[in-house]
């Protein structure tokens, strides 16, 4: 369904040929049927969209002063080093959250996709962190991870193995951002995968066994190119999440330490609400905006071209 | 219900008849107890610190408390406005579910089954909505708030979520993949639209519904940035803005955190262990987390 958000073109919802008193009827339920939707789409969607551009030319402090200053807030972009860096880990992150949670919840799926014992606990154990919120789970691993006690440094010691800083090591608070987030989307990834899985014509694999596939080739070459519409969704969905990861980090690292977990959005958040640079911080958003929009076209045309193989 | 139980187990043994005569159990499960274990440590984690004294909570290493506190539940109920947290999110939470159900069903309506002029540009403009991310339109839908003077209120809460782009794009997709025929007679037998849609066409529509409910429903519960710009005061913030609120004032009291987070996780997980299945299908619909 959200494969078709993303690609469909409405169909013409109309053929215009029709008597006169007839269609101005329609006219007139049409709007007073849909504009009620409408217009809080549009003051809440639209305008704000528009709104944000404009505002992405001024400099503003979110408190009534603002005055025209053409290209500079995104001149000054081009130049901070401080927003550049958070571009960067914020691919780095997105290179490493997408394809991660992509294969295990294809593998997971897979392994879920059967009639044994206890498979309902086992799918429920899998898709619980789906419905548990950020807050809360980024409460627990920053339990979990606590440098000082924490259940994994005690494993960790347990096997003699150095404890680590997790959240609180710079170079590695941000793979402990992406273990909590893998945690809390994995789930995600299994449910779609499932779903797609048995969309599988059974005929197919039943084919590929007197063929005398190994369950193992049959899979690889049999169902997984079955479920590249799934895979194509998951990878341009996780993306878009993955770029606008916000809510772990306020809750865990806070952007640090010293900028180490600072991803765009972070940054976005700070310049507009702890620095009040409202022109500076609509700025980054479209630069978020085009950056998801191309990622995303990109994605999509990669993946076209790999189903066409 | 969907656990293992009882009930699966003769399902599963009715469904597949023994083969090869073997009942050996599953190699499959060397592999997946380990994952649904580690899947669901965190959560065992949470609820074992969660009834632990603050001293137990922070011995290294861990282990398990040894008598059962709880009193942490008692205490994080008086040390935070739980409650009004509780309130205000069922209540910003309900409210969007209300106004989606009704405003998305009549816009969904009427581009799935009138002709009125402009119609088509409309539904094109309010998809493109979907594709702009929050960010963007954040700031502004700020300032439109200050200027309504309702920052810091609920009404800002649910303003911006009362009808959603994807609700009656989902919805549309319903009516159109629905029989006319039905429509069709009721407006032989004089039926107005409104009627039809509320009295003939909506009864039909049950799952795509209940669907856009638990959407809408988990999407708002859920929501961290809009009331983490939009709300200050403590009694006005939800039950996720509170929660992380509390992380500054109790940095390591973890067993009270844990209570708290236990507790406002509380009436999704009942839901969702509740009706699982049907979870599972409508978040498959829509890709939200």
């Amino acid at each position: 369904m959200t494969v078709d958000v993303l690609t469909d073109r409405p169909a013409p919802v109309h053929s215009p040929r029709r008597s006169g008193p007839r269609r101005s009827r329609d006219n007139l339920a049409g709007w007073g049927f849909a504009s009620p939707a409408l217009f809080l789409i549009a003051a809440f969607g639209l305008v704000p969209v528009v709104w944000s551009l404009v505002l992405s030319f001024q400099s503003n402090d979110l408190s009534g002063t603002s005055g025209w200053v053409g290209l500079a807030n995104y001149r000054q972009l081009a130049k901070d080093p401080l927003f550049t860096d958070s571009i960067r880990r914020t691919l780095v992150y997105t290179a490493l959250f997408v394809p991660i949670t992509v294969v295990g919840a294809l593998l997971l799926a897979a392994a879920l996709n059967r009639k044994i014992r206890f498979i309902g606990f086992y799918r429920t154990a899998v898709f619980i962190p789906v419905v548990t919120s950020t807050v809360a789970t980024a409460f627990v691993f920053n339990l979990l991870l606590d440098p000082d006690y924490g259940l994994v440094n005690s494993g960790l010691s347990k096997v003699s193995l150095p404890t680590q800083g997790f959240f609180a090591d710079p170079s590695e608070a941000l793979y402990a951002i992406l273990a909590m987030t893998v945690w809390g989307w994995i789930g995600f990834g299994v449910i779609i995968y499932l779903a797609a899985l048995q969309a599988v014509p059974q005929e197919l694999l039943e084919a590929a066994q007197l063929d005398g596939c190994s369950a193992w080739t049959s899979f690889w070459r049999v169902q997984v190119p079955q479920l590249a519409p799934a895979t194509t969704f998951l990878v341009v969905w996780l993306s878009i999440n993955a770029l606008q990861l916000f809510d772990e980090i306020y809750v865990t690292t806070k952007g640090g330490p010293v900028h180490a977990t600072t991803v765009v959005v972070y940054y976005l958040y700070q310049q507009a609400f702890q620095f009040f640079h409202g022109g500076y911080a609509a700025a980054i958003a479209y630069v978020l905006f085009l950056a998801i929009l191309a990622i995303t076209l990109v994605e999509l045309r990669v993946s076209r071209r790999w189903v066409d193989q | 219900m969907t656990t293992a139980g009882p009930v699966t187990t003769a399902s599963v043994v009715r469904v597949q008849p023994r083969r090869r005569g073997s009942r050996r159990p599953s190699a499959w499960h060397l592999v997946l107890l380990p994952v649904a274990l580690i899947m669901l440590a965190p959560l065992i984690w949470m609820l074992v610190t969660s009834v632990s004294t603050l001293a137990e909570s922070r011995h290294f290493p861990p282990r398990l408390p040894s008598s059962i506190h709880w009193e942490n539940y008692r205490e994080a109920l008086t040390a935070a406005p739980f409650g009004r947290w509780l309130v205000n999110s069922t209540v910003v939470s309900a409210a969007c579910v209300l106004s989606n159900l009704v405003f998305c069903s009549l816009a969904a309506y009427a581009f799935a089954r009138m002709r009125f002029r402009g119609s088509n540009v409309a539904f094109v403009l309010m998809l493109a909505t979907l594709m702009v991310p929050f960010q963007v339109v954040m700031i502004p839908t700020l300032l439109v708030m200050k200027d309504l003077h309702l920052v810091d209120s609920l009404a800002a809460l649910a303003l911006p979520n009362l009808a959603t782009p994807f609700g009656v794009f989902l919805l549309r997709q319903f009516f159109l993949s629905m029989p006319q025929d039905i429509e069709e007679a009721a407006k032989v037998d004089g039926a107005g639209r409104l009627r039809t849609l509320f009295q003939i066409v909506l009864p039909l529509m049950g799952p795509p519904l209940a669907t856009l409910s638990v959407l809408t429903f988990l999407n708002v519960w859920n929501d961290f940035l809009w009331p983490l710009i939009v709300i200050q005061t403590p009694s006005h913030m939800t039950l996720q803005l509170g929660l992380a609120s509390l992380q500054g004032d109790h940095l390591t009291k973890y067993p009270l955190l844990m209570a708290a987070s236990l507790m406002s996780q509380l009436p999704v997980l009942l839901a969702f262990l509740l009706a699982q299945r049907f979870f599972i299908r409508s978040i498959a619909t829509s890709g939200i987390k």
